[in-house]
């Protein structure tokens, strides 16, 4: 038996296919969701991948964090379905309150793809056991929003209790708080991040690593397991 | 709003001395009595706005046509071409089912005026190109050029065009792959932004640019009409016809990209389910354009209601609806029992879509407006049948003078202290510098696919995840190369993008190009578009590599300085399997550097020569195309078969550009030798074309070898991946980390 994840798409969803291709790569099952969807197809893990839902013509993520589809997502999350935010999911995920802060735009006004280096800060979320904690990776990273932000009391609570997840390494590429990539909740089964991992799980293709697969199999043996 | 009287067509035979602005709206005095002639009748309002807009250089080609049916009179025999030029970008076939379609296309005076949405709405263009195919676009690239790098405008003009390229594209999810970036004083005043896409899909998928079956239904869908992009319409709409009316409005057009990602899915899913007769983006001359090309093509007529267009203002005459620019627009040709599904995918998508009329079984495209008939033409005569020119050309008298002014006899370094600090100095020039300044603001990676991306030789995009082909795409033109000597030079901008796709390990198989050119009136900017597309068609038909369609540029000229004629040519090959390209960074220490060719005293155009002294003259790098097919061939080979582990081809800058970059890109340096025969000098600064470095694993020493013996390719060896400088032995080692620095400072310092 293997796990059903689901992906969202939203209306500007970019990576959608490239994250279900991740998931099948890691063994899991892709389930496609659509964001007028009032249910999840029981699905056992959900994924909001990147893109420019409704174009972020607002702040990024304000408009789909609105969807039906979140509705069901929102009450589940909530009650442990693991959810992985990536990029304008992060962005989503922030705007809906299951994650902590907010994205600024980049600090440097520009659109920034590159290959990021990044420290696993906590492996013991629903979506990073795979890792060791302190462990350094590279996956990909491109944004236009990326500047996590939030106030130094909610900073300093995010660190006391080990919910920065992810922190940039060498180089900061958005201006993000703390070196802040990626979050979890206090549960961990909510995780967000800027970087992409799901292009970091084929060696040929994009920057030709894999450092980004252990996201999926991280969950896939959880569900599994469970 | 209201206006009296309509000048329907029965208006206009009653009224045939009613004076009509067709000289503001760019028609000349023959041909505004040809279109009378045509019509038997002086043409109305709407009808002069599509005959002027459609007879424009820009749709019509006019004074380029009887040149590019060279194209097509010397096109190879080719297996490959399944949709050749004319249609809105051509198809070539890749094997296992899957066709690709790609072109290259020129957004420049938009650009220039207004840079952000100018190149962003290029983009759009081109992909609605693909889309508009049958095709799921896959990639974009762009070849951009603009004046010297320190004016103080391309500091206005470059960072707006780059956001626009990356804002657009970025936000539709198609990885940038590929493109130039080019700095001359000659197009200050007259960038070039051109941009190239992408598509795939299987053979059965192929659309095309029809209106057939009568009583199939014309549904116009995206985003609604503006008045945005309207040239000469609003001199029609208000100085004729309304005085009180605000005239101007803005000429460049306005991109959404979220918009045309709704736009490419919606379309795509309706593909999926075969619903679509015929489809025809709406760019240049927007309903102009897409409804008579589409009735020209197809076997009937077609009749269409302009008050059913959704429109952004209500205020827009008939005219200005006719020839308004507006993005993101697309029109679909649908069986009518298809179009209530047609029309439930677009609300699934949140896309308006409207019948706005029907094909006919007469010849005739008729436009109604508030129940009035305002055209009534033959639509061939809109979209075919426009003027053609034969423009008087000739070989301008400074032509000599140039070619005489021998770039090989300038002065050369005289010492490894001199040869070592020009190295330097070319490396860090804002031609040959680093462009990751740019190129990191466009997305590479999504959709999954990308296998390889700028900087390398090719962009290469995998299509089937189970075989592993991908194509691979390759842009290239060398503006001072083809002022020296057009003919040649468009033959090397061939080359070079032909010898790019074989280095990464692809198969070159067919060609779009973007032709850049000053006014065609100038018979000295006419010779040499004459001369470029000569050399390229005839270099098209000895390489075997058709050209699929593209697009010309003309008048990128202010006052009497024309730009250097600059042909851009696409390149697109495809891989078996991508698991077996060629990457341009040197991968393992130890590994043997190879110079695959002949080099000579050639540095005429060079970039050595523009870096060091400012100066262009004398000819351009000799063409030896037999020789590229045949490097082209080894190159090929030797990925396939695991012999090779880098390679890179050599172009502007010579050998020590190329191994710099390979020794960058890969962290670790190199040790040359300076070969028998040649002086340091000309082995690391030469341009002679038909050659390429490449890193050979020592147990593939002797098979390599021998295979270049075999076939004839001359082959030297010249160093080794070592250590973590770039050693010239005998003349001067340079750190990687200086490099570094040369190399990938200049941009962000000239731009910041």
């Amino acid at each position: 038996m293997t796990a059903r994840i689901g992906v969202v798409t939203f209306p500007g969803s970019l990576d959608d296919r490239d994250t279900q291709r991740a998931i099948r790569v890691a063994g899991a099952e892709p389930v496609a969701l659509w964001h007028k969807d009032k249910d999840l197809k029981q699905v056992d893990a959900v994924v909001l991948c990147g893109g420019f839902s409704y174009g972020d013509y607002l702040r990024a993520g304000a408009i789909a964090r609105f969807s039906p589809v979140m509705e069901p997502l929102l009450e589940q999350a909530k009650a442990g379905l693991p959810v992985l935010g990536i990029c304008n999911g992060f962005q989503i995920l922030t705007e809906a309150h299951l994650l902590p802060g907010t994205m600024l735009r980049n600090d440097h006004l520009h659109f920034i793809c590159r290959d990021q280096k990044l420290r696993v800060e906590n492996a013991e979320t629903a979506w990073t056991t795979d890792y060791s904690a302190g462990q350094e990776i590279h996956i990909p990273l491109k944004n236009n929003d990326g500047q996590y932000v939030a106030d130094a009391y909610t900073l300093d609570k995010l660190e006391a209790e080990g919910r920065v997840a992810f922190r940039y390494l060498d180089f900061n590429p958005n201006g993000s708080q703390r070196d802040i990539a990626g979050v979890t909740n206090e549960a961990g089964n909510v995780v967000g991040l800027m970087p992409h991992p799901e292009h970091a799980v084929e060696p040929l293709i994009g920057t030709g690593r894999t450092d980004g697969l252990p996201f999926f199999t991280s969950i896939l043996k959880k569900l599994v397991n469970a | 709003m209201s206006r009296t009287p309509l000048d329907t067509v029965e208006h206009a035979a009653a009224t045939p001395d009613v004076e009509l602005p067709w000289a503001e709206l760019g028609l000349k005095k023959d041909e505004y009595e040809r279109v009378v002639e045509i019509l038997g009748r002086r043409p109305t309002g709407a009808e002069l706005a599509m005959y002027s807009v459609m007879w424009s250089e820009h749709c019509s080609y006019k004074s380029s046509k009887v040149h590019l049916r060279q194209f097509g009179e010397k096109a190879p025999e080719s297996d490959a071409m399944l949709v050749g030029i004319g249609e809105n970008a051509g198809v070539v076939d890749v094997g296992q089912g899957y066709a690709v379609t790609f072109k290259v296309e020129s957004h420049n005076h938009p650009s220039y005026v207004e840079p952000y949405q100018g190149a962003a709405t290029g983009v759009g263009g081109i992909v609605r190109d693909i889309i508009a195919m049958g095709a799921r676009p896959v990639a974009v690239v762009d070849p951009l050029r603009f004046g010297a790098a320190d004016h103080p405008d391309t500091k206005r003009v470059l960072p707006g065009v780059v956001a626009g390229i990356g804002g657009y594209g970025n936000c539709l999810g198609l990885p940038n792959i590929g493109g130039e970036v080019v700095f001359d004083a000659c197009y200050q005043g007259n960038p070039l932004v051109n941009a190239g896409a992408i598509g795939v899909m299987r053979h059965e998928d192929i659309h095309l640019a029809k209106a057939s079956g009568a009583g199939n239904k014309v549904i116009l869908y995206g985003a609604r009409t503006g008045g945005d992009g309207i040239g000469g319409a609003s001199i029609l709409a208000s100085e004729t016809f309304d005085d009180a009316k605000p005239s101007k409005r803005p000429a460049v057009q306005v991109g959404d990209p979220f918009q045309e990602k709704l736009l490419i899915e919606c379309t795509l899913e309706a593909f999926a389910e075969k619903l679509v007769v015929g489809i025809q983006d709406l760019g240049a001359a927007g309903l102009s354009c897409a409804t008579s090309e589409l009735a020209s093509n197809g076997s009937g007529g077609m009749r269409v209601t302009l008050d059913d267009v959704p429109l952004r203002d209500s205020t827009l005459s008939p005219e200005e609806i006719l020839m308004s620019e507006s993005q993101e627009r697309m029109c679909a040709v649908v069986e009518p029992e298809k179009v209530d599904r047609f029309l439930e995918i677009c609300e699934k998508w949140d896309v308006i879509a409207t019948v706005i009329g029907e094909v006919t079984d007469g010849d005739r495209l008729e436009i109604y407006w508030h129940g009035g008939k305002i055209v009534d033409v033959d639509p061939r005569t809109v979209a075919h049948e426009g003027p053609v020119y034969e423009r008087p050309y000739a070989r301008p008298d400074w032509q000599d003078t140039l070619q005489a002014d021998d770039a090989n006899k300038l002065p050369r370094p005289e010492t490894s202290e001199e040869l070592k600090d020009q190295v330097l100095k070319l490396v860090a020039s804002p031609n040959q510098a680093s462009k990751s300044w740019i190129t990191s603001q466009y997305d590479h990676f999504v959709q999954g696919n990308t296998v390889l991306a700028q900087p390398e030789d090719s962009g290469m995009i995998r299509i089937d995840e189970e075989t592993g082909l991908g194509v691979a795409i390759a842009t290239d033109g060398n503006g001072r190369y083809a002022k020296l000597d057009p003919y040649h030079g468009a033959q090397l901008a061939l080359a070079e993008a032909y010898r790019n796709v074989a280095t990464t390990g692809a198969k070159p198989l067919a060609v779009s190009d973007c032709l850049n050119f000053g006014s065609p009136e100038d018979p000295a900017v006419m010779w040499q578009f004459a001369e470029a597309v000569r050399g390229l068609a005839d270099a098209c038909q000895q390489l075997g590599t058709p050209v699929t369609g593209g697009n010309v540029s003309l008048y990128n000229q202010t006052g009497e300085a024309a730009i250097h004629p600059t042909p851009v040519v696409a390149v697109l090959g495809v891989i078996d399997d991508v698991a077996r390209r060629t990457p341009v960074a040197f991968q393992e220490e130890g590994q043997l550097l190879y110079l695959l060719g002949d080099t000579r005293e050639e540095f005429g155009g060079s970039a050595w020569s523009q870096v060091v002294h400012d100066h262009l003259g004398g000819l351009p790098p000799r063409v030896d195309l037999e020789r590229e097919r045949l490097l082209a061939e080894i190159l090929i080979s030797a990925s396939r078969d695991g012999m090779i582990d880098s390679a890179h081809d050599l172009s502007d800058g010579g050998l020590i550009q190329a191994v710099v970059e390979s020794a960058l890109l890969g962290g670790k340096g190199a040790r040359l030798i300076v070969p028998d025969g040649l002086d340091a000098f000309t082995f690391l600064f030469s341009e002679s074309a038909g050659r390429a470095v490449v890193a050979v694993p020592r147990s593939e020493e002797v098979r390599f070898n021998d295979m270049c013996g075999a076939r004839g390719l001359p082959v030297t060896r010249i160093g080794v991946v070592d250590g973590d400088t770039v050693d010239v032995q005998g003349e001067f080692a340079l750190p990687l980390s200086e490099l570094r620095e040369a190399h990938e400072g200049t941009i962000p310092a000239l731009l910041k």
